[in-house]
């Protein structure tokens, strides 16, 4: 189960500066996993406390994972996983 | 810099006003690392604090449309907008405007973005005067005030000294 996963500019110094690379699993907590083995760090960009970071939205195909069971979001072989950094202010 | 369009920022002033006292929040996209913004996109405040005038948010899934729409025409968010609109909290400035100033909050989300201009209106209500400022990140994390230029249209504008044309030499 191979996907691929679209990256944002502040997350490409840990994919050698590439905007999409292929990643394994077929949850997203798999496929996070399968990118921190050939990206180190990215992980922790991404997730804390277990739980996706409230710096980023994640994409699977069209749907953003906090709808669709966050880390648990199922991924269909040959999807697309698009990182986004959210976009939030105030106070 | 940021060297905007006056109808691009005459939107924005625009989206502020219709929305207050909620924050209006949008972005101008424009070609990929051209740092030109051609066009405004009004977007949806998402937060459930911006009932109150304070916070804003992207709807993600809005978000993602225009992203993908935003990528088969090679274009790119140059601007993220945000109006700041009287809230009891907020300094004033000497013009009786609310502080356009970063926020800690704001400051936080725009280290997510190197590169982007973060431009805030402030407002006290539709028909107030305004401000515009525009702040951007550096290398090492610390809020810099960017320049803005407020131009007719770019074909005329100065963006730097390939513009001038050479001196033809003499006989």
């Amino acid at each position: 189960m191979s996907a691929t996963v679209s990256i944002p500019t502040i997350l490409r110094t840990h994919t050698g500066g590439e905007k999409q690379v292929k990643a394994e699993g077929s949850t997203l907590q798999e496929v996070i996993s399968d990118l921190e083995a050939n990206h180190p760090g990215i992980k922790d960009r991404l997730v804390t406390d277990g739980a996706l970071h409230r710096f980023v939205n994640v994409y699977v195909n069209d749907e953003d994972v906090r709808f669709a069971g966050g880390l648990d979001a199922q991924v269909p072989d040959n999807g697309t996983v698009t990182i986004l950094p959210a976009v939030a202010g105030g106070r | 810099m940021l060297v905007i369009r006056r109808d691009l920022v005459e939107e924005m002033v625009a989206h502020a006003r219709r929305d207050h006292p909620r924050e209006a929040c949008g972005q101008l996209l424009g070609p990929e690392e051209s740092d030109r913004p051609e066009r405004y996109v009004p977007m949806t405040n998402a937060d459930d604090a911006g009932a109150q005038g304070s916070d804003y948010r992207f709807d993600s899934r809005e978000q993602f449309a225009v992203y993908k729409d935003a990528a088969t025409r090679d274009e790119e968010t140059v601007v993220v907008f945000h109006s700041h609109t009287r809230v009891p909290r907020r300094p004033l400035t000497d013009s009786g405007l609310p502080e356009a100033y970063p926020s800690v909050k704001d400051i936080e989300f725009m280290g997510l973005q190197p590169g982007v201009h973060f431009a805030i209106v402030a407002i006290t209500g539709p028909d107030s005067s305004y401000d515009l400022r525009s702040f951007l990140l550096d290398d090492a994390g610390e809020v810099v005030e960017d320049e803005v230029q407020v131009v007719e249209n770019y074909m005329f504008s100065h963006t730097g000294p390939n513009d001038i044309p050479p001196v033809a030499p003499l006989g």
